[in-house]
């Protein structure tokens, strides 16, 4: 079993994109309004990850996959509901607080502990996989955090495909400028890779899949250990959500070129 | 003894049964399908009484021993938020199971604070009003000054105590079921599973025998093709065995139509009465006088049967939005153009023109009430909500009335399991059935069921007979034969549509074969409706509504859920009502005069369901709703 891997996947839970997002700023700073009753999804480039590592573990026998997820207790059940029917996976939650807006620090910290302290992982055999982007907050810091606190020096961010060698060696795409990619190759685990959208498509929901996740995942959650974020001295200025792109106008006489040269225009101005 | 899945389109499903894929089952102790109000009463009052006595031997799992109670809830929708509807709602039955509820911990809620029913007038000229409204109408023109009318609305100066929601709450169906959800999962004790559609029940025997006990559903194949092929990725949808399956999928679902298709309906009763309940949720202006709590109910525009409601949530949010019943008659029954209309009504645009559109959604709701009951119980099932037949059309109330017959069903299931006893239709009927018909609920159904008798004769007398019904407490109502919903439909001919001569109507038919303009809308042109001004802030297209508020979206690998059952009586429809009514714009008519679905613009409003005018058996319209996935994803309908 040379490919018997050991595969952790970082993910947090965000705000439905598809859902009217406000920011708004409490006592405890910046957030979106409603925050905790806004429906949640997993953070789209972690759950690519996910995916790229659930396939992985498929085609490896011996190998095993844990979902380690931060974010309170009874979102990250109903985000479960949804992503345990996709991939199978062993969830470790850790009850804390929504949104991106916590110290990078101090959640990378929470998540290194208790990756550290997975019974039964090697980690020297560990694939530490995450999103390299967040859909909630873009510093893309935590996961090369992570990576530092378990002592993890190969890392790879904007990661579209890895492949593995018969010998344990694994090559690793990285998105790089201009479109293309730089191919990179480790001899051995561990590595940390922060993924971009990989190759592959969001599995369908499967309801077996789901009942034999939920065997674990409730008991998990159950247990889940709460931690606090220390702000370490992080203040926010200032929270804006990204420009409004969406415009509608009805124009009843431009033909098609005149159009195009417009959206050009616009597009150059941008 | 054969096992059969019963969809709407058994003969499909039969004459595929020879090549019937290999199909995982699973077995748990109730089997839940779809997680609207109806469920929310259940499933709060089924865990609560479960929390309340964890060592209750009731509560062990009969299906794997050893285990607690297996209960698994299997929702369409892709999120529990993507509900649709404003509520409100005298909340009995809700605040009865909940005695801690506070509005402020679910977004959108809010007490109600003030109620107001407004007769509109028509200040465009263009709705198809009768002699007798027309009459009214200038008698209150004429008297506008003395009666208080202004900005084109006659508010009554009383309103019957059987339209109060003193004491109720504003809701928005959205929030308030994921707001259930998170609480009903808190408890770890049921599972609730999003985005996935159940095809059907499974029934013990043979699908010619009319009864048969349910055993359990089958969930929706995925991989599939648009005709429910098997394609890549190919997943066959599960059986769910169970000895009970509580249906709650609401008035369009495929378990509960199923169950209809089979079973029929109990002597005297039918599902024949319709309404497409539209809304758009409007974010107002900073300095919005309307106070949080107010509820509007409007009756006279944009035409006679269209009744409209204001309500208004927390942080500047209003709902508003109309119904369009099955007894509007003219086919050109096309509600996201009316609703640009009603909401640029005088009474309402002093107040929205300078809001901003956060969210839009619809629904069909079952409007025949009480005389619409289905068969509550059978062997191995109980329906509950809407689609059983709690709405009640006096009061307009459904969303209470719903979560009642979930508490009904946990506390009789309760009683059930207490006792050991089977889920047969015997045993069900004594413990729910008997709690249902003994409950203020009952009551108030059996006084409201001929309420709305009234209004397929118009508004005058629509009105009348609600007020004989609500004042005497249903001991008078006026009588007649409601005709199936394909039946209410008018049928189409240019040379009888109200307004336009016949020479443009032909002319306007035959733009719209070519793939012009559709016809209901054009014929509403014509018949003297403005144009809609759109702004791309409030007043927008139905396509950006599907994005800017509504959000549609549709997982790929399932089948079309919208199935028209012989092409060739489209073709020659020349109603065309679902294409009018179609709320996503997903039934479309093609250049050679054929119908087109596209699953992606589905909101699953159903509407389509019970807006052919035709049938390809004699018995049913022509048009199929299953089970599908996708539809709206936004949180604040």
């Amino acid at each position: 079993m040379a490919n018997a891997l050991q595969i952790v996947v970082c993910a947090g839970i965000v705000p439905d994109p598809l859902q009217t997002l406000e920011p708004v700023t409490g006592p405890n700073g910046p957030g979106l309004k409603n925050e905790m009753v806004l429906p949640a999804v997993l953070d789209p480039w972690a759950a690519c990850a996910l995916y790229e590592a659930a396939q992985l573990v498929a085609k490896n026998p011996g190998s095993k996959l844990w979902l380690v997820s931060l974010g309170p207790k009874a979102k990250l059940q109903q985000v479960m509901m949804t992503v345990g029917q996709k991939s199978a996976f062993e969830l470790v939650p850790i009850d804390g607080p929504i949104g991106g807006f916590p110290d990078a620090a101090s959640t990378a910290a929470a998540l290194a502990e208790a990756i550290a302290a997975l019974p039964g992982l090697d980690r020297e055999r560990l694939l530490l996989f995450g999103g390299w982007e967040s859909a909630t907050r873009g510093a893309g810091v935590t996961l090369q955090l992570v990576g530092e606190r378990l002592g993890i020096t190969e890392q790879f961010q904007g990661v579209d495909q890895i492949t593995l060698g018969e010998d344990g060696s694994f090559e690793v795409l990285e998105r790089v400028e201009g479109g293309k990619h730089q191919v990179s190759v480790c001899t051995a685990t561990p590595a940390v890779l922060g993924w971009a959208t990989g190759n592959l498509a969001e599995p369908r929901n499967n309801p077996q899949t789901g009942m034999a996740n939920m065997r674990g995942i409730m008991p998990a959650l159950a247990k889940a250990k709460h931690v606090d974020l220390a702000a370490n001295g992080l203040s926010y200025v200032s929270v804006n959500l990204p420009k409004q792109q969406r415009e509608t106008r009805v124009e009843k006489n431009m033909t098609a070129d005149e159009i195009a040269s417009e959206l050009v225009a616009w597009i150059t101005a941008e | 003894m054969s096992d059969t899945v019963l969809t709407d389109e058994s003969v499909a499903q039969e004459s595929a049964a020879a090549s019937e894929p290999d199909r995982p089952a699973m077995e748990v102790d109730i089997a839940c399908v779809g997680f609207g109000p109806a469920m929310g009463g259940f499933l709060t009052t089924l865990t609560q009484e479960w929390t309340a006595h964890p060592d209750d031997l009731a509560f062990a799992s009969k299906v794997a021993p050893g285990m607690p109670l297996q209960v698994l809830c299997y929702e369409r929708a892709d999120d529990l938020a993507a509900g649709v509807s404003g509520i409100v709602t005298s909340a009995r039955g809700i605040r009865s199971s909940l005695p801690d509820l506070n509005p402020a911990e679910i977004p959108m809620a809010a007490p109600v604070a003030e109620e107001r029913v407004l007769y509109l007038l028509d200040p465009i000229g263009a709705s198809r009003r009768s002699f007798a409204l027309r009459a009214g109408d200038a008698l209150l023109h004429g008297l506008g000054g003395l009666l208080g009318v202004k900005d084109s609305a006659y508010e009554l100066p009383w309103t019957p105590a059987f339209l109060h929601k003193h004491g109720g709450l504003l809701l928005s169906m959205g929030q308030f079921n994921q707001w259930v959800g998170a609480q009903v999962m808190a408890t770890g004790l049921v599972q609730i599973w999003p985005g996935t559609p159940v095809s059907g029940p499974i029934f013990s025997g043979n699908s010619d025998e009319k009864c048969g006990s349910v055993k359990g559903i089958r969930l929706a194949d995925q991989g599939v093709d648009k005709t429910g092929a098997p394609a890549d990725g190919f997943m066959a949808g599960m059986d769910v065995l169970a000895p009970l399956t509580v249906v709650g999928d609401g008035p369009v679902g495929a378990v509960g139509n199923a169950l209809n298709q089979r079973l029929g309906m109990p002597s005297g009763h039918a599902q024949s009465e319709w309404a497409l309940g539209m809304k758009m949720v409007i974010e107002l202006p900073e300095d919005s006088p309307l106070k949080v709590g107010t509820v509007w109910h409007t009756f006279g525009f944009p035409e006679p049967e269209i009744f409209g409601f204001l309500y208004v949530h927390p942080d500047r949010l209003v709902s508003v939005g109309i119904f369009v019943p099955s007894w509007m008659g003219d086919p050109s029954r096309t509600a996201y153009r009316y609703l640009q209309h009603y909401i640029q009504h005088p009474a309402l645009w002093q107040f929205l023109k300078d809001g901003t559109l956060r969210s839009w959604g619809a629904k069909s709701l079952q409007e025949s009430g009480k005389n619409g009951e289905p068969f509550l119980t059978g062997d191995g099932f109980a329906r509950i909500g809407e689609g059983s037949g709690s709405t009640n059309m006096l009061t307009n109330s459904g969303v209470d009335e719903a979560w009642t017959t979930g508490v009904q069903l946990a506390d009789a299931v309760v009683e059930l399991l207490r006792a050991e006893k089977p889920f047969t239709q015997e045993n069900l009927a004594a413990s729910y059935e008997t709690r249902r018909r003994a409950s203020a609920m009952e009551r108030e159904a059996e006084q409201a069921k001929d309420a709305r008798n009234g209004f397929h004769g118009g508004l005058v007398r629509g009105m009348i007979g609600m007020a004989l019904a609500g004042l005497t407490g249903g001991k008078l109502a006026l009588g007649g034969k409601i005709p199936s919903a394909q039946e209410q439909i008018d049928r189409f001919s240019p040379h009888s549509v109200a307004g336009v001569d016949a020479a443009e109507a032909e002319r306007l038919v035959q733009a719209s074969a070519l793939g012009e303009r559709p016809l209901h809308d054009a014929l509403l042109t014509a018949r003297g409706w403005p144009e809609i001004e759109l702004d791309g802030r409030l007043l927008v297209t139905q396509q950006d509504a599907l994005l800017m508020g509504g959000k549609v979206q549709a997982m790929a690998g399932f089948s079309d859920h919208v199935v028209f059952r012989n092409p060739e009586i489209c073709k020659t429809c020349g109603e065309r009502t679902c294409i009018a009514m179609c709320s996503g714009q997903a039934i479309t008519q093609g250049a050679d005069s054929t119908i087109h679905f596209e699953r992606e613009k589905c909101v699953h409003c159903g509407a389509c369901l019970w807006n052919c005018a035709h049938t390809a058996d004699g018995e049913r319209g022509n048009l199929e709703f299953r089970a599908g996935s996708g539809g709206l994803h936004s949180a604040e309908n």
